[in-house]
Order: structure tokens, then C-alpha cells, then sequence
């Protein structure tokens, strides 16, 4: 089946950390592109703006929204997010929860806004 | 003068210092961060040097940009979209005019509270490139100007940044990210950026 228009790029210091919050995500949401990008680029614990750019590139939604866990991700993720071509949103919120509820939302067809509306309350940094 | 040539020589001398003393530079962050500032800084300089060394550039703003590129996908940590940023924003002056150098260090400082959102006193980076600035403007900066600002990070409580989660245990320390920014103005008087 194809995938929705919207995706899910998780965003972690830690690589086993993004690629388990990918896989929470993916119980809740199969049709929902999600990638994620953990650790830096020799897989240690930090954040890599290559490798969050490549996870951008490879999701197959154009219309995004960007998940991290702690203040310098969101720093690469901003710079990759003014680097793409894509739309994408950067969410202030709880992790894990609020990655969650817009993968369950995308994959019930909620509307981007219905899941902003819905995130709002879990924004937390 | 800024050209294309003393600009590499800048960057290159700032990349030797790093190299030099990115074990201070990590025992400092040991301190009250997480221990791999020299670290992390050292394989960003080192792979900057390496594209500056392939030459080729024609603008200021090659130069600025290449450098930038290196250090945000090289560095990792949070200096590495901080500097990234600075450098990202210094080639877009440097695109404007190329002779004004306090011009280019302020927006390089611009793009760093941009993406780090700090103020002067949080005891970050910002706390060494705002006196820099200040200090070009008027046409005196020199060893003493930036070692004073690097030295000032010491008594300060950090509110920004990793440290900030030790709040008042963070006094007493330098701050990791204020002496490499020192070491990239100490090098730009090093080299002939600043002189006739």
C-alpha cells in the first residue's frame, strides 16, 4: 500500500535510541514512512547533521515532522531542516509520546493540523 | 587584509592550535560537560584543514563555506551546528563585502545566537565572540582582549548549554567553548587578516 504524505523523522544521541523509537512508532503506523538517524557518524553518542540529512532525504514523505531527544539535536536537525527542500516541522515535545501520537495520527489520516492541535499539550522543551 | 589567502591561513592556524590542545580542551569540558569538546573540535578542524588544503577557492566565501560544511557534518556535538552556523553566516557577509572583517565576525556571532539562542553571561562561546566584536569595531583587539573574555567564563554560572544542568557547580570552570573560540581570534591576529 502507499505510504502517506506525511513521515516521521526520529532524531536521538544514541543510535539503538532512534532506531527503537522508529520501531515503537512503526507497531502503531505501517503505512507511515518513518526514518531515523541516532549517534554520530562514527555511531557514538551525539548527533550527526549527515546523517539527519540522510534521513530526511530517504523518507518518503515530503511533509515532515522532526522528533529529537535533547538540545544539540535539535540544533543539527534545525540545520538540516534549512538544508532541504522538504517541509518539515520541528517538535518541541515529549520524545517518545509525542512521536507516537502523530505516527498513530498520520496512519488514521488526522490532518496536519488535527496532530499540531493534538501534540501541543506534550511540548515540553 | 581578508582575502582568499589570509583567510585559509586563519582557519589553518586555528586548526593547529585545536590539534595542539585538544586534550585541554576535553579535560575542560570533562569538567562540566560531557569530555569530548577536543575531540570532537580536533576532527572538525582537522577535516577543515583538509579541504582548505585542496585549494581552488576564488571567494572569501568559498573559503568561509567550505570551512563551514566541514565543521558541521565533522565536529558533531553541539559546536559543530555552532560553528557551522557562525562560519555559514560569515560566508554570507564575506559574500557582501569582503573588506570588512568586524562586519563578517558580527555576523558569524549573529548565526551563533541564532542557533544557540545565548546571551552575553551564560558563560558560552558568546561570552568570547561579543568582546571580539566589540573589539574589532574599535580597532584594538588583541591577546588580552580575547584571554580576558575567555577568563571571564570562569566565574560565571552557566544557564546555556550542557553545563547548565550543574548550575552553580558550573562556577569555577572555563568554559570549553569560549577558549576555542579564543583560539580562532588569537589566530585571526596571528595571521595577516588584520593587518595592511
Amino acid at each position: 500500500m502507499r505510504k502517506k504524505a506525511c513521515g516521521i523523522v526520529v532524531v536521538s544521541h544514541i543510535p539503538e535510541l532512534a532506531a527503537g523509537v522508529a520501531r515503537l512508532l512503526g507497531e502503531a503506523a505501517k503505512d507511515v514512512s518513518i526514518t531515523y538517524a541516532g549517534g554520530t557518524d562514527e555511531g557514538k553518542v551525539g548527533t550527526s547533521f549527515e546523517k539527519i540529512s540522510a534521513a530526511i532525504a530517504e523518507n518518503e514523505a515530503d511533509d515532515l515532522f522532526g522528533f529529537y531527544d535533547l538540545g544539540s539535536a535539535k540544533m543539527n536537525l534545525e540545520m538540516a531542516i534549512e538544508t532541504s527542500d522538504k517541509n518539515i516541522r520541528l517538535m518541541d515535545t515529549a520524545f517518545v509520546e509525542s512521536a507516537y501520537t502523530a505516527a498513530a495520527l498520520i496512519q488514521a489520516d488526522a490532518d496536519v493540523e488535527a496532530v499540531l492541535a493534538q501534540l501541543d499539550p506534550l511540548k515540553v522543551k | 587584509m581578508l582575502t582568499v589567502d589570509t583567510a585559509v591561513d586563519w582557519l589553518k592556524t586555528f586548526a593547529a592550535q585545536v590539534e595542539e590542545q585538544k586534550a585541554y580542551l576535553s579535560d575542560l569540558d570533562s569538567a562540566i560537560g560531557d569530555g569530548d569538546h577536543g575531540s570532537n573540535m580536533a576532527r572538525g578542524t582537522k577535516a577543515m584543514a583538509e579541504k582548505l588544503e585542496e585549494g581552488g577557492f576564488k571567494t572569501v566565501q568559498d573559503v568561509f563555506k567550505t570551512a563551514a560544511m566541514a565543521l558541521l557534518s565533522k565536529i558533531g556535538g553541539a559546536s559543530g551546528p555552532l560553528y557551522g552556523s557562525a562560519l555559514i553566516a560569515m560566508a554570507k557577509q564575506a559574500g557582501e563585502t569582503e573588506t570588512d572583517v568586524a562586519g563578517i565576525v558580527k555576523a558569524g556571532l549573529a548565526g551563533i545566537q541564532k542557533r544557540g539562542k545565548a546571551e552575553q553571561g551564560e558563560k558560552t562561546m558568546v561570552d568570547v565572540w561579543i568582546p571580539v566584536c566589540e573589539a574589532l569595531d574599535s580597532g584594538n583587539l588583541s591577546k588580552e582582549v580575547i584571554q580576558s573574555a575567555v577568563a571571564r567564563t570562569k566565574d560565571m554560572k552557566a544557564t546555556k548549554g550542557r553545563a547548565s544542568y550543574l548550575g552553580e557547580r558550573s562556577v569555577g570552570h572555563l568554559d570549553p567553548g569560549a577558549v576555542s573560540s579564543g583560539y580562532l581570534f588569537e589566530a585571526l591576529l596571528k595571521g595577516g587578516v588584520l593587518h595592511a
